[in-house]
């Protein structure tokens, strides 16, 4: 990517990576003969709200949208994805850009992070990207870690906690054995935890302004992507198959009546747990 | 015979295999020749234990930017070894770390990247991996079209066994060309979380798990959890309310288990938490609310006071074994 420098907290340039996904409050299927997901339903993935959450702190501290600063709420998917960028927007995103292709249908997260990788690259100097820790649609956590590789910007993944002191980014990981302090310098790619920050909603405010803003789409051609990049031909994994588990049954349900301990000690038995 | 790559870190804690590792190298040896990539050094007792379980070869590199910048120079050392080798497949742990090297390394590698598989199998000479998805609603059985696969995959996928001959694999020390931006997110610090004592959460047979019920006091839920020998599991309204360790969270955005025995205490059992532990073999759920959501997919339910209930079921464990 290209460099530049960042005086003292100046203004940022942020793309916020927001995903189309189903809804996980109701039943989510597989659909058709490549087993891909079944997007109706759909809605902004609650963990790229903490994602846009940290961008927009970042910026309120060095004077939001009035300053100079830049969040763009940046999606690729079907028609429908756009209402991920349009409440982006009414959140306070700044801008939004929608990556719509028909050839984009059915791509792995390898030829996603390609066009992510080449969408990026076609809105300037950047110099954060944000992401959620995964998407809850396919919880891999493989696209940070390939746009960070694609796009040459340090890896600063699984933030619990993200600043930005000039050009210095700080952020803390916790992992099971440790938890690690991470330091970069500006333009990084930072993912962030559920744990990063406590997301803000719409307000009315913020839905009026939205409605002027005007979300860019962006096609294969305009990111100089051949049809066969991405989608299944571009894909490096295929799913052969999949099935339904069956849906797990209530077994039995006992009331205590001053005896239910010893009751489960006689089910974990018959079980041959203990 | 194609060479399979098993990344090993022995940043960490040099001298030990993790039981996953022994896992994947069963894995390995199974669809092909296992070779060792080593993060860190490796000592005749390391090369002993690798040899064990078939390794021929083993390629590690001791350079200090490995353990000094986050999973990036790790992830060059995977891809620079798999090419080395000609791999044709890379098998990792499928930790943050071990997904996010995967990940990297499928871009240096060009190849295609499986998480979180439950389990590897050679079909007509490619790997297929079995893995769950959309919270465990689905099963789905995968694979990689490009000449390398690189596959997380989770614990327990096998179960681990020696070689029926052991190897004296050979140890060649490699010099990684570190992409400048590998070198780029720096770990200034590091701070051991203190252990508990308990197995891990996704290694564990049973985990014993507290929510908004316990109120606080996760006394009950470890004492049952300590004379079952689980691990011990929270929802996440649970570690929100800070009264138990954010690694300790099962859920959506949290550990994906699944045990033999998942005990559900005084959790209502919302989406984000079944969606990290519904495919358990058999679940347990003492809830003092009947209609909680928990119940309906109970093995076996009580509807009672988890302070009652489980000191009881402690003592009557304790007492059968007597």
């Amino acid at each position: 990517m290209t460099q530049r420098t960042v005086v003292e907290n100046s203004a940022l340039n942020i793309v916020v990576l927001v995903k189309y996904v189903p809804d996980t409050q109701f039943d989510r299927h597989l659909t058709g003969d490549s087993h891909r997901i079944d997007r109706n339903e759909s809605i902004l993935s609650e963990l790229d709200e903490y994602a846009l959450e940290a961008a927009l702190a970042l910026t309120d501290a060095r004077g939001g949208a009035k300053a100079g600063n830049k969040v763009t709420a940046l999606t690729l998917g079907p028609a429908a994805a756009a209402a991920a960028v349009k409440k982006s927007l009414q959140i306070g995103a700044t801008d939004g850009v929608h990556v719509s292709d028909e050839a984009l249908a059915g791509s792995d997260a390898s030829a996603t992070s390609l066009a992510l990788a080449a969408a990026i690259k076609t809105l300037g100097p950047v110099d954060l990207v944000i992401t959620g820790m995964a998407s809850t649609d396919g919880e891999t956590s493989i696209i940070p870690a390939q746009l960070s590789a694609r796009l040459g910007l340090p890896q600063l993944t699984f933030a619990s906690s993200l600043e930005v002191d000039g050009s210095t980014v700080t952020a803390r990981r916790d992992g099971d054995d440790f938890t690690e302090e991470i330091q970069a310098t500006l333009p990084v790619l930072v993912s962030v935890t559920d744990q990063a920050n406590e997301p803000r909603y719409p307000n009315f405010k913020g839905i009026i302004a939205a409605k002027k803003k005007k979300v860019a789409t962006l096609s294969l051609a305009e990111l100089g992507l051949p049809a066969d990049a991405v989608g299944p031909a571009g894909s490096l994994t295929r799913v052969d198959a999949a099935a339904e588990r069956p849906a797990r049954t209530a077994g039995t349900i006992i009331t205590d009546s001053g005896e239910a301990g010893v009751a489960l000690a006689d089910f974990l038995a018959a079980q041959k747990l203990i | 015979m194609r060479a399979i790559v098993v990344f090993i870190d022995q940043i960490d804690v040099p001298g030990t295999l993790h039981p996953t590792a022994h896992q994947l190298l069963t894995l390995a040896r199974a669809a092909g020749e296992p070779v060792a990539v080593v993060a860190g050094p490796v000592d005749a007792g390391l090369a002993a234990d690798l040899g064990a379980y078939g390794v021929t070869r083993i390629l590690h590199s001791e350079q200090a930017d490995l353990a000094d910048y986050l999973v990036a120079p790790k992830a060059d050392l995977v891809a620079q070894a798999a090419a080395a080798v000609s791999a044709s497949a890379v098998l990792l742990d499928n930790g943050p770390q071990g997904r996010e090297i995967a990940a990297r390394a499928g871009v240096a590698l060009n190849a295609g990247v499986i998480t979180d598989a439950v389990s590897v199998e050679s079909v007509d000479g490619a790997l297929v991996a079995h893995k769950s998805v959309l919270a465990g609603s689905y099963t789905v059985a995968a694979r990689a079209t490009s000449a390398v696969a690189v596959i997380s995959v989770k614990s327990h996928s096998v179960e681990a066994a020696p070689a029926a001959e052991a190897t004296t694999p050979a140890v060649e020390a490699i010099s990684v060309n570190f992409a400048p931006a590998s070198l780029g997110a720096r770990v200034v610090q590091r701070t051991p979380r203190a252990a508990s004592g308990r197995p891990e959460l996704e290694d564990a047979r049973i985990v014993v798990a507290g929510g908004r019920g316990v109120d606080g006091d996760f006394g009950p839920v470890e004492e049952l959890a300590d004379v079952l020998g689980a691990a011990v599991g929270a929802s996440r309204a649970a570690t929100d309310a800070g009264w138990i360790s954010h690694s300790a969270q099962v859920g959506q955005t949290g550990k994906k288990v699944s045990p033999q025995l998942y005990i559900s205490v005084g959790i209502s059992g919302a989406i984000q938490q079944k969606a990290g532990m519904q495919t358990s073999k058999v679940i347990v759920a003492v809830n003092k609310d009947p209609e909680s959501p928990i119940f309906e997919i109970a093995d076996f339910g009580i509807v009672g006071d988890l302070f009652k209930v489980l000191p009881q079921a402690v003592e009557e464990i304790k007492r059968r074994r007597g």
